[in-house]
């Protein structure tokens, strides 16, 4: 008796909107200029996360202090339409100078910081230096048993390490996500 | 000789510095009030509770700034909002910490999504105090940064003015928006000194584009001109540009003689008994203007946002014309509905700039296609889509309004409406006429019910002379009620015009068309006796059964001189037609005789 019930219940048309099809969605570097004002990261993280946008990684430092202007580079995805309302949402908060889309706007330089902690010991030791010095990772730390290697790149560089280190004894990782700049004499907003 | 002299001038210099500073360093409270009346705040709304208590002991001392107590938070925003709505000027409110601040919440984000320029100054716990859960804390700069265009935390009385300067900047400019202060209340008894309007310290980034670019001006006057089948449709925007902005959009509409549509918070904008107008727009619009929005060939959008309770379903929102796009927003465009010509600009400047164009360059609409497109909104209009089934015993709700409006008309006063909101808010929309700007106020963005009696009260502060009436429901009308009280005591002659059906009407509604017909929760049992109601609250009640009682009741309400319910006891089965159903495009919309074809098996 209650199987042709739910069938129906399956089968039934909602008359609400169906959700619209989504685009092919992209990955785009963001690189904002704020006024390092208290809450200024909250109004940014709380747009992303109150709107429904993505955030792959972000950095934010002080980077002009006689000014008090901080950077935040952002990596997010989303379809072209999204993209660009996530800029425009940006550009409306009081203390955002400027927003630049490094991605589709300029040729620019990424990279990333990693801090790899890797427990090892005899044979697997000499592998996880050999592929350190491949990948231009300096041992910051030691032990007889550990290391710490640094290693910077772009994130699919950093990926390529992590996941080579994981059979040497991978136990540990610190990654302070994108930072970003444009190529070129102009800075920011020029 | 000349050291000692260097010495004594530099010292004089100084001193002189000091008896400035003594004579400027004032309370942080005094720095709000001088800043607010500054500002030219001339009425602020408001609950006083312990963390604002300096700031209430200084308007204790003024007479600058008349202060409305409400008897709730919620009702101090919302008549702020209507002060702000009604005069184009920015509202202004005032309350406490913790609970005074959450209770405002609601009233921002309305404000936010209706884009009314609105000061909230919140008192918070004392900056000692602040993140050890004391008592009345609440993390108001947390919770109201969603809601609202901007707030601020200010932990030093030296940057209380400018912040208050600033707020009212970014309250009014751009496309405005409400605006919180929160201060702390030691900083509220703290010294600083005051910084006057021009010299205030402001983000040197915020400036909302004016201007629009003339190229993008010239392409949509010529795209004007080209057209076959154009539709103005207007929205917000024209209203907060202020009246020139409304001015310069009848110029250009007769200039033209283009049909033009509004949003719900565009009416006012273009004269409703004007023959070029096709009424609202969008989900309980008309028939005639959602048509012509699906079926134009170039849509002029001036100041709307494309809401999803206009456009129906986006995959087949007007799906064959170009689309110009004037918005002071940036991020407006662009959002719902990709267009073709976006232009971000001041509503006002950008009107006057087609007009001058469309002058310079002789442009005339083409004629031939435009008797033809009108033809074709004639017969449109032929369907009388706001027809309803008129009955001698039951009083209809759109019979009532079309009274209230007959009578109001009659009236020699300035008539200003507000609405709570549902079924009685889309049919005021539809059935009460509304010719000039900032007379109409209403949720439209966040539809909050119980906004009306407390923007009555806000309008009606702002226009003491004027005719103010709330239309509204049973359901609404009580989640706001205690604030008769408050009218009362300004003695306030607002009219609360209600529409009862016993039922949340909307919610019947959906329930009735999609939902099976099942009504869950929607009908209120017991009601107050709305006229012992607002006889006990000082205010008169008047209470219309059957039709023949309805005139005489409207002529009465209309003569009070305090607050006044007038109780319609209306048709409770009575649905608001058009209607779009949610996901179906304009051109599905169902009129009231096609009511009962709907497939409600559908759910």
């Amino acid at each position: 008796m209650t199987e042709p019930k739910r069938q129906k219940r399956t089968k039934s048309v909602s008359v609400y909107a169906p959700a619209p099809i989504q685009e092919e969605e992209e990955t785009h570097i963001l690189a904002i200029l704020v006024n390092n004002e208290p809450g200024v990261l909250a109004r940014v993280i709380g747009l992303f996360s109150g709107r429904g946008y993505n955030i792959e990684s972000l950095t934010v430092a002080e980077t002009d202090q006689d000014q008090h202007l901080s950077r935040i580079t952002i990596v997010s995805t989303g379809t072209p339409v999204v993209i660009n309302q996530i800029k425009a949402q940006l550009d409306r908060l009081v203390p955002v100078l400027e927003v630049s889309d490094l991605t589709i706007e300029t040729a620019y330089v990424e990279r990333e910081l990693a801090l790899v902690k890797v427990n090892c010991t005899g044979e697997k030791r000499i592998e996880a230096l050999r592929c350190a010095d491949i990948f231009r990772a300096r041992a910051v730390d030691s032990t007889l048993e550990s290391f710490v290697f640094e290693i910077t790149g772009t994130s699919e560089k950093v990926n390529a390490f992590i996941d080579l280190m994981r059979p040497l004894g991978l136990v540990d990782v610190s990654r302070t996500g994108v930072a970003a700049i444009s190529r070129g004499k102009n800075p920011i907003g020029a | 000789m000349t050291n000692t002299k260097t010495k004594k001038e530099e010292d004089d210099k100084i001193a002189s510095i000091e008896v400035n500073k003594k004579a400027k360093e004032m309370t942080g409270a005094e720095i709000i009030i001088e800043a607010l009346i500054e500002q030219g705040v001339d009425t602020i709304f408001g609950y006083p509770g312990g963390a604002v208590l300096p700031i209430y002991d200084e308007i204790f001392k003024q007479d600058k700034i008349k202060h409305v107590l409400v008897r709730q938070e919620g009702g101090a925003l919302h008549a702020a909002e209507g002060y702000a709505r009604s005069t184009g000027k920015v509202g202004c409110a005032l309350v406490t910490s913790g609970p005074g601040a959450t209770n405002a919440v609601t009233g921002l984000t309305d404000a936010l999504l209706d884009s009314i320029p609105v000061v909230c100054i919140t008192g918070q716990v004392p900056t000692f105090l602040i993140g050890t859960d004391a008592f009345q804390e609440a993390d108001t700069v947390g919770i109201t940064r969603p809601c609202t265009k901007h707030n601020y935390l200010v932990k030093d009385p030296n940057d209380l003015a400018s912040a208050v300067h600033e707020a009212f900047h970014i309250a009014r400019s751009g496309r405005p928006g409400p605006v919180v202060i929160d201060i702390p209340k030691d900083i509220q008894f703290a010294k600083g000194s005051y910084t006057k309007k021009e010299k205030a310290v402001m983000h040197t980034h915020y400036q909302p584009p004016i201007d629009p670019d003339m190229e993008a001006i010239e392409l949509a006057v010529e795209m004007m001109a080209e057209a076959k089948n154009p539709v103005f449709y207007t929205g917000g925007g024209v209203i907060n540009t202020g009246p020139g902005g409304s001015a310069a959009l009848r110029e250009l509409v007769r200039e033209t003689g283009f049909p033009i549509t509004s949003t719900l918070m565009g009416l006012g904008a273009y004269p409703a008994d004007d023959k070029q107008w096709l009424g609202m727009l969008g989900m309980h619009g008309t028939y005639e203007a959602n048509w012509a929005m699906h079926d134009c060939d170039v849509m002029i959008n001036i100041g709307a946002r494309f809401d999803d309770r206009v456009t129906g379903r986006i995959d087949k929102f007007s799906p064959d014309s170009k689309k110009i796009h004037v918005d002071i927003d940036a991020s407006s465009i662009n959002k719902n509905v990709v267009v073709d010509l976006p232009i971000v600009a001041d509503a006002e400047r950008a009107l006057k700039a087609m007009l001058e164009v469309w002058r310079k360059k002789g442009y005339k609409a083409d004629q031939k296609a435009l008797t033809k497109w009108w033809d074709k909104i004639d017969h449109w209009r032929a369907k009388n889509c706001l027809a309803y089934k008129k009955d001698k015993k039951i009083i209809k709700p759109q019979y009532a309004l079309e009274r209230l409006r007959y009578f109001m008309e009659k009236d020699k006063r300035e008539v200003f409406i507000t609405t709570e909101v549902g079924q009685h808010q889309m049919w005021a929309a539809q059935f009460l006429s509304f010719n000039k700007p900032n007379r109409w106020m209403t949720s439209g963005g966040l539809g909050t019910m119980g906004y009306g009696l407390p923007a009555a009260i806000g309008t009606q502060m702002a226009h003491p002379d004027a005719l103010v009436v709330d239309v509204a429901g049973e359901a609404s009308i009580l989640m706001n009620i205690q604030e008769m009280s408050t009218a009362v005591q300004y003695h306030l002659p607002v009219k609360i015009f209600i529409l009862n059906n016993q039922w949340m009407g909307m919610v019947r509604q959906w329930q009735e068309l999609l939902h099976g017909e099942r009504y869950s929760e929607s009908y209120t049992e017991s009601l107050p006796d709305f006229v012992k109601l607002a006889e006990a609250y000082g205010g008169k009640g008047f209470i219309a059964n059957t039709p023949d009682e309805l005139d005489d009741v409207i002529q009465k309400m209309l003569k009070t001189d305090c607050v006044t319910i007038v109780d319609v006891r209306v048709d409770q089965k009575e649905n608001c037609f058009p209607m779009i159903p949610s996901g179906k495009a304009h051109n599905e919309m169902i009129l009231s005789p096609d009511a009962d074809k709907f497939d409600k098996s559908l759910v």
